[in-house]
């Protein structure tokens, strides 16, 4: 897929609440690149004195009707608080679309997002639905306030949802949500490291084939400068950046 | 028209603009975003006699106006770039120039006569200054007699353009210039990164595996233009000025300083653009100026 360095122009800046914003962005020249679920955009932020270089952000949505992309940005640190500040009518500049996304399967799957890791699942569940997939959603979030986009999630398949106060869902960690119980013929998972391991060991208990989206530390987000590295069973050293995100936990060394 | 073009060596730059090795991958990484052959030239990433899977993750940190890496010279080895990726790039116009980097003089020697033959590199960039590996590298670029070492042997085994890239981790950066430029280097590039660290100060870990690696960018500017300025009046051969470029003012500088070409580094990974700027704004300046030959500009510094 061609990358491309392009300007593009918030129209909306939904703030869901203290911690996240929701971006909608216009490209300026009205061409939206292709790009594929589970692929992300690499940020320039202006104006930030402790941002130097880009930031990796996951494409959550795009609206090919409105011709709009979306990012859900969690405040983490300056660069990210200064994304979710941005007005109306100002200016991004991104490189897009970078990495190779989730798989498109068939059957019955299952996206399993904790806190801001739900990004990248409503653009994935939108095109599995549009497949012919049967989608189900397993959303984690600390509590009731955290979790976001539900109401769009709603419109791609079932939604199971697991906070760690019980405030909504069932009380816990995804990973002690009862529709673990039930068979899938995929599952696709973005969150922190340590759930997506969690995830990842109970679908290899079950041998349910499963994908996660990683986010190593990231400087060019192109492939050239080897800093985001992950070894891999089949061919060692790779970059998240470039041979990721997405990789299917059958070749990560991961110890689970 | 300005004439933008340089010598280095035996080798014609069709204006003074390269990218520094390791930033830029082979070149293909940056094709969707720029035209290859407007560039002067391209340094691929350091290549070594055999695979090497680098250092374990995590490899960088981001630090005020610049990041520090660790990356440890990850690459597939120079029979695997002669066979898999040099066919991909020769016809690229633009000097493609190899960095070589290894852990015993031999390994050096070996690399640089298995590059011998390639009609399209007429250039290598003998990388004595990594501060990344454990074994070679800088060692052999923070002494004269070290440097010398690895020079005189590659300089007797391979006949084209010898580029040593020097270390900036040293005392006096033009003693180790000048023993290169004896041992028999066409030309030097400087600055390489500079040994730096970082600590999570909530973790109390290092960001780095390695725990020290390699500071780049804005931030080692003016270190970077004092040592090309230094080691520009040591030697008689060409400089070519890094670290720390992120704009056309910026490689007009290190011109000034006396390099005789540029390498942009960190700036491609904020703006895979930024090559073709930097020579728009040359050129630009050239008019602005009335400057008709590059050459006028380079050492150009008024005192
Ligand atoms: C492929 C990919 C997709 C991502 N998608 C999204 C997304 O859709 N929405 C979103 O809000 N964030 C996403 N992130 C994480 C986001 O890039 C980081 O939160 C951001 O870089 C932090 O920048 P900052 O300047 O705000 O904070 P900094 O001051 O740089 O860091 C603040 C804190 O965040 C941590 N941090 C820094 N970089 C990263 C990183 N790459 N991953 C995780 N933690 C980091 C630091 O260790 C520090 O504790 C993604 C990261 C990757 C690699
Ligand atoms: C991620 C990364 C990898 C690098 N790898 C190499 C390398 O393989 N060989 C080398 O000679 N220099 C390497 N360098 C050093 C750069 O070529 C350059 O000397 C340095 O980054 C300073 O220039 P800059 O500030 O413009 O980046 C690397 C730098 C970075 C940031
Ligand atoms: S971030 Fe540069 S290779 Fe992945």
């Amino acid at each position: 897929m061609k990358k491309y360095v392009k300007d593009f122009k918030v129209s909306d800046n939904v703030h869901l609440n203290e911690q996240y914003s929701l971006l909608k962005l216009k490209p300026v020249d009205g061409e939206m690149p292709d790009m594929h679920p589970g692929q992300f955009v690499q940020v320039y932020i202006d104006n930030s004195k402790n941002t130097y270089l880009r930031r990796p952000i996951s494409i959550n949505f795009l609206d090919k009707i409105n011709n709009e992309l979306w990012l859900l940005i969690r405040k983490a640190g300056d660069g990210t608080r200064h994304l979710i500040q941005t007005p109306c009518g100002s200016m991004l500049n991104m490189i897009i679309p970078l990495g190779k996304g989730f798989s498109l399967k068939n059957g019955n799957i299952l996206l399993i997002g904790g806190g801001v890791g739900v990004a990248p699942l409503l653009f994935l569940g939108k095109e599995l639905k549009e497949k012919g997939c049967n989608v189900s959603f397993l959303l984690g979030a600390r509590s009731k306030n955290d979790l976001l986009e539900i109401d769009e999630f709603k419109k791609y398949g079932q939604i199971y949802l697991s906070t760690e106060d019980g405030s909504v869902g069932e009380k816990g960690f995804v990973t002690q949500n009862s529709i673990l119980q039930s068979s899938f013929d995929m599952i696709q998972c973005c969150g922190p490291l340590p759930m997506m391991k969690a995830v990842a060991s109970i679908a290899r208990k079950k041998n349910i084939n499963c994908e996660v989206s990683l986010e190593n530390s990231m400087a060019c987000g192109v492939g050239a400068c080897l800093c985001c590295v992950e070894d891999t069973v089949s061919s060692g050293n790779v970059c998240v950046c470039k041979d990721g995100p997405v990789f299917n936990i059958n070749d990560l060394k991961w110890q689970i | 028209m300005a004439n933008l073009s340089v010598k280095i060596g035996n080798i014609e730059l069709k204006n003074p603009v390269m990218t520094a090795s390791g930033t830029f991958g082979y070149g293909e990484e940056y094709a969707d975003f720029i035209d290859l052959s407007k560039l002067g030239g391209f340094v691929v990433k350091g290549t070594t006699i055999h695979h090497r899977e680098g250092n374990p993750y995590p490899r960088m940190v981001e630090t005020p106006s610049g990041m520090l890496n660790a990356v440890g010279l990850q690459n597939h080895g120079i029979d695997y770039f002669i066979d898999s990726i040099y066919p991909r790039i020769k016809d690229i116009d633009s000097q493609i120039v190899v960095n070589v980097s290894g852990s015993d003089v031999s390994d050096y020697v070996a690399v640089c006569e298995k590059l011998q033959p390639l009609d399209r590199i007429n250039a290598v960039e003998i990388n004595i200054s990594c501060p990344n590996v454990k074994h070679g590298g800088m060692a052999f670029g923070t002494t004269c007699a070290g440097a010398e070492s690895v020079v005189k042997a590659v300089r007797n085994s391979y006949s084209k353009t010898v580029i040593v890239k020097l270390s900036p981790n040293v005392t006096d950066i033009a003693e180790i210039a000048k023993a290169v430029e004896a041992a028999g280097a066409d030309a030097v590039s400087l600055v390489n990164t500079f040994l730096g660290m970082a600590i999570n100060v909530e973790t109390r870990k290092p960001y780095l595996s390695t725990i020290t690696g390699g500071l780049s960018g804005a931030c080692i500017r003016p270190i970077a233009v004092r040592m090309v300025w230094q080691v520009s009046k040591a030697v008689s051969i060409p400089v070519i000025g890094l670290g720390g470029i992120m704009n056309g003012r910026d490689a007009i500088e290190f011109l000034l300083a006396g390099a005789t070409a540029i390498q942009v580094g960190t700036a491609n990974f904020i703006d895979p653009t930024v090559t073709i700027k930097i020579i728009e704004y040359i050129e630009d300046y050239m008019i602005r100026h009335r400057v008709d030959n590059i050459y006028e500009l380079i050492g150009g510094m008024k005192i």
